[in-house]
């Protein structure tokens, strides 16, 4: 029944919405943690019930397809995984007096408020709709980076915005000259921003206007997913707010602003005079991994090393979509859905570690393999996932990327495949000191939660080892409609 | 008639890049609020054109919004704000004026360029405010890389917005962004006077984010 697609697509935006308003007027950690962890449950059980119920025709405002499906999916369990390993991170947070209780109730309202505008940024079917809605997640980003107010935690707040800030006006440029260029074809008003009307009729339409627009789209969500050069923002964001957040901005946040370049890209490879755009995206990415696999190698804050590494991986994800065809857009996808899973249960091992060390410094955390055995052999497997070995999943998504760009452009895979390579130096040499040094500092036991980093690796293994072929189908048909 | 509306429009767009200029030289803060001002003054003249002669009575709350707000209040707030932290001293900038007041002209043709051989199809009037839309986006980024401080800084992206404003207003029937990114740049000016200048100013005893920038990239 149609209905029931309408309600789980309202839930995944309304759930978030209002229990953000509920989470800002509720004192008290026990309660607020557990509702968070409740809401984003709901959250993901709604958008996993979007693959199964009848979708209703594409509205002016909200649309569910193939494509975005995989993302919100994508989006909501990673949420939901975050939500509960917060909930852990968060009471040491308040033990340490760190975090005020007039912060936590504002920490969780913002929580929601990012998942809410995620959701709505991937399935907005109004080009302007989705802008406001990733403004308002990279606003909500940037009160959460800030929020322990260190004179640290300010400046990467203000970095962050300002660049942030900066892309998204880009982005808005983008929107309105994609607007201009409908306009003659499709007639004015609500119309000409449908995407779903966009996509039908994007022939017709102007190919120097739509060239410049994604020009600005590019820069201006690009800043937003962390390409090189427009990725200052990233590490410190990423260093300096809660873990959760860094968890949340390197798995997801960064996947919806590249969701929303894919859209653009699809526009214009409708149209066949337009440019090309993958050339484009092929050169911001493969510059973005050899920049950041440099980069990783003179970082002393374990936080920041895995923000390059999330550049990194961004640079390889655009890389693939930039190549373009069935292979690499499925290498693409499955390496987007790999990264999300892996740098996430990253960054949760990452900040119990750094919690129980006391420290984000690598110098002080040395062989936590003795000291946390848990904890230690969790981040190798992790790190081993990150820098491509098998047989994990990101092996084969690395591997698939690579051998698609070698039948068609060697010299392009040779420098990837270099980049790799460097990245891969660097993690190993840096966690040889973290897991298996002498062991340095604090080795009081760390309360932590295990399950969402062990859940995570666990379908990052099982995909490295076994890809079930319902999902196998189901990225081919999103591949083949990326172009 | 076509031609004299075409003109008034071209006018207040082409005041609001002049506009644009000025905030460039401004080497006092009070100064710089004063013409912020005068530029979300035109803003709002040029919008409330565009509402006449696209009949478009919704575009009228852009214009009260610019003039009010963005005119009035923002200045208002700021001159406060630079009062109570005591910084009305010169701005520094990083590049000389006469660099900068180039560069500025530079930006100005590469967006003329750019936007008029783009559009080429497009009808007149969409055609020059977008290019001269561009124009004021880029002057309001080339202001905030030439400013240190951060009270200018949030008025040049302030100035940027407002010509995003321009765009979307000369893009003929833009269904429901003119208000939301109006909605946006006002959330936008709470976000930042309200939170980061007062916590700023907690906790040190500066605007100035290059006093900030003593930890860059990491720290050993």
């Amino acid at each position: 029944m149609s209905a029931l697609g309408i309600d789980a697509l309202s839930a995944i935006l309304l759930i978030p919405i209002g229990t953000a308003a509920l989470l800002a007027l509720l004192p008290g950690y026990w309660v607020t943690a557990r509702l968070n962890v409740v809401a984003t449950l709901a959250t993901l059980v709604a958008a996993l019930s979007l693959f199964f119920s009848e979708r209703s025709a594409p509205g002016h405002y909200l649309l569910v397809d193939d494509l975005n499906i995989v993302f919100v999916a994508l989006n909501t369990f990673v949420g939901f995984t975050t939500s509960v390993f917060s909930a852990s991170y968060i009471a040491h947070e308040l033990e340490t007096g760190r975090l005020t209780p007039t912060y936590l109730r504002f920490y969780h309202a913002m929580y929601q408020i990012l998942m809410f505008a995620m959701n709505l940024a991937l399935t907005a079917n109004n080009i302007g709709l989705m802008w406001v809605a990733i403004e308002l997640a990279t606003l909500t980003t940037v009160l959460m980076v800030g929020i322990y107010r260190t004179h640290e935690a300010l400046e990467a707040a203000w970095k962050y915005f300002i660049l942030g800030s900066v892309g998204i006006a880009l982005a808005l440029f983008g929107t309105i000259l994609v607007y201009l260029a409908a306009r003659p074809v499709v007639g004015e008003g609500q119309d000409a921003m449908l995407w779903t009307v966009l996509i039908d009729r994007v022939a017709r339409f102007d190919p120097a206007l739509l060239n410049v627009a994604f020009v600005f789209l590019l820069l201006g969500y690009g800043t937003k997913v962390g390409l090189v050069p427009l990725h200052a923002w990233l590490p410190d964001a990423h260093a300096e707010g809660p873990t959760p957040i860094s968890a949340v901005l390197s798995g997801l946040l960064l996947n919806v602003a590249l969701y929303a370049i894919l859209r653009f890209k699809m526009l214009l490879a409708a149209n066949t005079r337009a440019i090309a755009p993958g050339p484009l995206m092929v050169a911001l990415g493969l510059i973005s991994v050899v920049f950041a696999a440099f980069m990783l190698y003179r970082r002393r804050d374990i936080k920041r090393m895995f923000a390059y590494s999330s550049i990194e991986h961004m640079g390889i994800i655009a890389f693939a979509f930039g190549m373009g065809g069935p292979l690499a857009n499925f290498a693409g996808l499955l390496h987007m859905t790999m990264h999300s899973l892996t740098k996430s249960a990253i960054f949760f091992t990452v900040g119990h570690i750094s919690q129980v060390k006391g420290s984000q410094k690598m110098a002080d955390i040395n062989g936590l393999t003795e000291t946390h055995p848990a904890l230690g052999w969790t981040l190798v497997v992790g790190v081993f996932a990150i820098s491509g070995l098998p047989p994990l999943g990101i092996f084969m998504s690395e591997f698939l990327v690579v051998s698609s760009t070698f039948a068609r452009q060697p010299l392009l895979a040779i420098t990837l495949v270099l980049g790799l390579l460097v990245a891969f130096g660097a993690l190993l040499l840096r966690l040889n000191g973290l897991a298996f040094g002498e062991p340095t500092g604090s080795t009081a036991p760390a309360k932590a939660s295990y399950v969402p980093m062990y859940a995570h690796l666990g379908l990052v293994l099982a995909a490295g080892l076994y890809l079930p072929p319902p999902l196998v189908a189901w990225f081919q048909h999103v591949a083949s409609l990326l172009g | 008639m076509d031609g004299l509306v075409f003109d008034i429009a071209h006018l207040f767009a082409g005041g609001l890049v002049l506009v644009s200029f000025m905030m460039l030289y401004q080497d006092r803060l009070y100064a710089l609020l004063n013409i912020f001002a005068l530029h979300a003054i035109v803003l709002a003249l040029s919008v409330g054109w565009q509402a006449y002669i696209q009949g478009a009575p919704h575009l009228y709350i852009t214009t009260a919004i610019a003039l009010l707000f963005k005119g009035i209040v923002i200045p208002v707030a700021l001159h406060r704000i630079i009062q109570r932290l005591g910084i009305h001293r010169e701005i520094e900038t990083v590049v000389g004026i006469g660099m900068t007041m180039l560069a500025g002209i530079g930006l100005v043709a590469l967006s003329m360029v750019v936007m008029l051989r783009v559009t080429a199809d497009a009808d007149r009037l969409a055609r020059e405010d977008v290019a001269l839309a561009l124009s004021v986006v880029l002057l309001g980024l080339l202001m905030m890389v030439t400013r240190r401080n951060a009270v200018s800084q949030v008025v040049g992206f302030m100035s940027l917005e407002n010509g995003l404003i321009l765009a979307a207003t000369g893009a003929k029937g833009m269904p429901l962004v003119v208000e939301i990114s109006v909605a946006f740049s006002v959330l936008i000016a709470f976000i930042v006077i309200g939170i980061f200048l007062f916590r700023i100013r907690e906790r040190f005893d500066t605007v100035d984010i290059h006093a900030l920038d003593r930890f860059q990239g990491d720290r050993g």
